[in-house]
């Protein structure tokens, strides 16, 4: 009887998601337990799914622990000012159509000093997916409070905890106009992941909130856990209510949290109004910008 | 390279300079333009907004200030030459994205057509205060270009220099005009576009997929530039960063980072700056000024060089990076400087600090909301000569 070990497995074993990132810049910062990585996850398998060429995506951050996901991912990624991704998208976008234009980062960046540039975005219908991770905190500054903390949740800045009405992002969004509205948790990877391919292949302001936890200073100043003990709040206080009325998803301080797809419809983007209002006016003097073609035909979806 | 027909009105025109300045930006390529309105800068998006869409161009109103200087930071990734127009207020609104412009080296133009102030102060009337604004208003160290026109015909030809400028030094690039330059009309006399030189975007040959680090140098310390689906996957941050892009935050990138994009500017100063002058040579004084200033002086040098003074003219037309070499050179071959501009001092001190006590300094100061009266600088050229 032989007692040679059998040869070790020689075919290398990678994880899909390895395409789709800078592995020269792995290990990343993000905390053991935080909700971030696994959102990228669900972005890179959505990307995949989408069938959407490598070369046609941009992804534009701002600043904070979200605002870092741009310097991760393998594509053309800009990691821009704090609060304004979105700004800088709308420039990218326009310059160049054929790009599908994702703003990925967080609840400070994209709501308290980004918020002006979101609620325009998204009434002009600016044609991008902007991903928005909610940890309800700003991470890499320390634990603030952000226009997302719940009532009551404790932060370095809201010590006694906090007293400002949060924001309800899904019904935002939907006020201003974005054509596509969904939330879900960082435990809800497959609909997360379905989400945003639905998103990527929207055309117009597509709006997707990820409620993710921040171990490190959001729940630990909140007694809440660990990463697990998020993962079962989640898991036992998640609702899914595709289409629920926005104004009734508002959360609270490890209230019930509403998932799902809330908004899904259709009008014109920024650019075919744009087009077609010229066009309509200026007659044969209308010249189409270069890389424009096709904009402001009639599409079906 | 030559201008794309399409954007050049050629003729003679009767235009102020706000129109000028938009008709520079056609001729010189931009077809994205980012704004806000704000006096008395607004007539140059109103006109870019008008032209734009039988050009090709794309203009769109952000909703501040803020989003316009960052929009045209993604518009030129995206593969647009860009422009943004402001004044006083939106120009403080502007500084932070003016850092991410040097730090990411996006070729940009920034339009200020001055007003007076601080904040609000005077909208519809003219002011030079924000010059030292335009060198040091973002944090950190860094060198930018600024170039200070004096008619309408220069708010049409600096802003077509400033386009090529940005694009070879990959630099946000300002054209500092004034309020009375702005709403001047006089005639503007806009060349065939074969006669117009235009510099292109400088890109990578790497071809699409293949290793191409963003600030790699090649040959000069401006690396090549890339667009966002050229399939180069570029990471563009204003975290400090090494030649991959990658955020490396630590003493010795900083150190090389920062002073390559100072030397940049600063090694091609000579080659940036431009001036003019009239009687410099065998002059005892010489007025140095930029902008609406210098045709303000013309007056009181004439009256000056009747009353039997050697008086000279220097007018900077660049005005960053400062012509530090001439200016000393300068005061070494007269007896005094004088320095009228629509602040309290803000040149003047530049023109001081390069003098290095050779010859004697003075300042003629205006506050703004008005043009200086030549008797004032009259009196202080009278004043150096004694």
């Amino acid at each position: 009887m032989s007692t040679q070990a059998p040869p070790a497995p020689t075919c290398e074993v990678h994880n899909p998601t390895e395409q789709w990132l800078r592995m020269d810049r792995i290990p990343h910062i993000w905390c053991p337990g935080c909700g971030i990585g696994s959102s990228v996850n669900c972005f890179t398998d959505a990307l995949e799914k989408s069938k959407i060429p490598r070369d046609n995506v941009s992804i534009v951050s701002g600043i904070g622990c979200t605002g870092r996901t741009a310097g991760y991912l393998k594509l053309d990624s800009f990691h821009t000012t704090h609060g304004r991704p979105i700004a800088f998208a709308t420039g990218l976008k326009l310059a160049n159509p054929k790009l599908k234009v994702v703003v990925y980062s967080g609840d400070g960046d994209l709501f308290a000093i980004g918020g002006n540039h979101f609620i325009h975005a998204a009434r002009r219908n600016m044609d991008m997916t902007v991903i928005c991770v909610n940890n309800m905190t700003y991470g890499m500054t320390g634990g603030q409070v952000t226009p997302t903390t719940p009532l009551t949740a404790k932060a370095t800045t809201s010590p006694y905890g906090n007293f400002e009405e949060p924001f309800n992002l899904p019904y935002l969004a939907e006020s201003c106009g974005a054509v596509y509205v969904a939330r879900w948790t960082s435990f809800h990877v497959r609909q997360l992941s379905k989400s945003i391919r639905e998103a990527l292949l929207k055309p117009g302001f597509t709006f997707i909130e990820v409620v993710a936890p921040c171990p490190t200073l959001y729940a630990r100043r909140n007694r809440l856990g660990a990463g697990i003990d998020a993962m079962k709040y989640y898991r036992e206080q998640s609702e899914i209510k595709n289409g629920a009325p926005t104004r009734d998803v508002a959360l609270g301080f490890q209230s019930k949290i509403i998932c799902g797809k809330f908004v899904d419809t259709s009008r014109p983007t920024w650019l075919e109004a744009q087009v077609q209002q010229h066009r309509a006016v200026l007659g044969d003097k209308f010249t189409l910008a270069e890389n424009w073609e096709g904009v402001g035909e009639p599409r079906e979806d | 390279m030559k201008a794309d027909p399409k954007g050049v009105l050629t003729g003679s025109h009767f235009i102020d300079g706000d129109h000028a300045c938009a008709e520079g930006a056609l001729a010189a390529g931009c077809r994205f333009a980012a704004g806000y309105p704000i006096t008395p800068s607004t007539e140059v998006v109103e006109r870019l907004a008008s032209r734009f869409p039988t050009v090709g161009g794309i203009f769109i109103q952000m909703e501040d200030e803020l989003a316009s200087s960052i929009a045209i930071l993604g518009a030129v990734w995206g593969g647009a030459k860009a422009a943004t127009v402001t004044s006083g207020p939106g120009f403080s609104l502007m500084m932070e994205h003016i850092g991410l412009a040097v730090m990411t080296e996006t070729p940009c133009v920034i339009v200020n057509v001055q007003r007076g102030g601080p904040s609000t102060g005077l909208p519809t009337l003219p002011g030079q205060a924000d010059m030292m604004q335009a060198r040091w208003g973002s944090h950190g160290d860094y060198e930018i270009i600024a170039l200070s026109p004096d008619s309408p015909q220069e708010c049409f030809d600096l802003t077509i220099s400033a386009f090529n400028l940005s694009e070879r030094f990959r630099v946000p690039v300002f054209v500092m005009m004034d309020e009375c330059v702005g709403h001047m009309i006089e005639r503007v006399v806009i060349p065939d576009p074969d006669e117009i030189e235009i510099v292109p975007r400088r890109l990578t040959d790497v071809p699409r997929g293949g290793e191409y680090l963003p600030y790699r140098l090649d040959g000069d310390l401006i690396p090549p530039m890339t667009h966002a689906g050229m399939g180069h996957y570029p990471h563009i941050t204003g975290l400090t960063h090494d030649e991959r892009g990658y955020p490396a935050m630590n003493a010795e990138t900083q150190d090389t980072l920062v002073r390559r994009l100072c030397d940049k500017i600063l090694k091609n100063a000579d080659d940036i700056i431009e001036i003019r002058e009239d009687g410099v040579d065998g002059a005892d004084i010489v007025v140095v000024s930029y902008g609406i200033t210098s045709r303000v002086c013309l007056p009181a040098i004439r009256e000056a060089r009747a009353k039997g003074l050697k008086v000279g003219w220097l007018r900077l037309v660049t005005v960053w990076p400062f012509p530090d070499r001439l200016i000393r050179e300068l005061a070494g071959r007269v007896k005094a400087l004088v320095v009228p501009e629509l602040n309290l001092g803000q040149v003047y001190y530049e023109v001081e600090r390069c003098a290095q006590g050779q010859a004697t300094t003075h300042l003629v100061p205006h506050a703004g909301g008005a043009v200086h009266d030549p008797e004032d600088i009259l009196r202080v050229i009278e004043e150096a000569a004694r």
